[in-house]
């Protein structure tokens, strides 16, 4: 009879398990609300405070342990390319690439536009 | 005589997977392609609000990543689409797969739409909508891998106290203050997250999830 008793409890427990959210993948820092103010607010969001604040964020991600999410590097090697700083922006697009290499042919298109 | 007890159990465990999972969807095309990396393309906009295609655009990267998909950079794409002589939305969504294949290479794309995004207000109340259609097509084949849909309406009531005079004094407030904010951009990061990851509704887990190949069999 207890068997039975404990299984059905374990059957709810399963059932919870499966909605319950689990720690997330990356860490997401600032990236999306600097997408959002890009277009909505760009006066908050220019290249300069959208890196410094994106490097943050790369610095607390790398002591927390934890990945950057898919389109931080390239994002950010996108803002180093408009600033001027060619060599951290084709760093940033290795990245990307490395860590994501569904990325690939993109990165590889933006590396080799740097060269010229 | 402990059969109730059990009965019960076993109820409250029907019950609570009801709550996942309240209708089959068919996830044969999605489970033949089994897409790695999604590009999503700046949303058509059919609501009245401009802020919409960025305030949604914005908010997707998260759940889409969460789930375990690569996400190509939102913003990147966005930029770089309109240095290619496409300026709109619209422009973006009409660009040939073949062509999307050869320059970006993502296995599929989501196409969405914004139906509603905003704050609609009474003398007492306000809502605030975020209602929004997606299409995740094989780049590849071209084949409908998914579609989904959601409307998401939270109540500005919620917070407001103060009896019938503070409703009016901060439902005032929040007509002047709504004009410079966007509360929907804070809604449809929910409504995202509803569109993409429900249990049975929302997309399968992608390759960096731990459950991947778990779901929609």
């Amino acid at each position: 009879m207890k068997p039975a008793f404990l299984f059905a409890g374990l059957a709810a427990a399963l059932a919870l398990a499966g909605c319950t959210s689990q720690k997330p993948l990356y860490y997401w820092g600032s990236y999306e609300q600097n997408v959002y103010d890009m277009y909505i607010v760009p006066d908050k969001a220019t290249a300069e405070k959208q890196v410094e604040d994106l490097e943050a964020d790369f610095e607390r991600a790398r002591s927390a342990g934890r990945p950057v999410p898919p389109g931080f590097q390239a994002h950010l090697g996108h803002l180093y390319f408009q600033l001027g700083k060619l060599d951290l922006a084709r760093r940033a697009f290795e990245s990307e690439k490395a860590a994501f290499p569904e990325s690939a042919v993109l990165m590889d298109r933006f590396i080799k536009k740097l060269e010229g | 005589m402990h059969k109730p007890i059990v009965l019960l159990g076993g109820a409250a465990a029907l019950v609570l997977l009801a709550g996942c999972a309240t209708q089959k969807k068919d996830y044969t095309a999605f489970l033949n392609h089994q897409p790695k990396s999604v590009l999503v393309l700046p949303p058509l906009n059919q609501s009245l609000d401009v802020k919409a295609t960025y305030g949604v655009l914005s908010t997707v990267t998260r759940p889409l990543a969460e789930m375990g998909y690569y996400v190509f950079p939102v913003a990147v794409i966005d930029l770089l689409m309109k240095e290619n002589g496409l300026p709109t939305a619209y422009e973006m969504h009409q660009v040939p797969l073949n062509k999307i294949d050869e320059i970006i290479h993502p296995d599929a794309i989501l196409y969405m739409s914004v139906e509603e995004y905003g704050t609609k207000y009474s003398i007492l109340d306000s809502s605030t909508i975020v209602r929004l259609g997606a299409r995740l097509v094989d780049v590849e084949s071209g084949d409908l891998l998914w579609t989904g849909h959601v409307d998401v309406r939270v109540s500005g009531s919620q917070n407001s106290g103060g009896g019938i005079i503070g409703m009016l004094v901060s439902s005032a407030v929040n007509q002047v203050v709504a004009s410079s904010t966007d509360k929907a951009h804070g809604i449809a990061g929910q409504a995202n997250a509803q569109l993409l990851t429900t249990p049975n509704r929302g997309l399968l887990y992608g390759p960096y999830h731990p459950k991947f190949g778990l779901d929609g069999k």
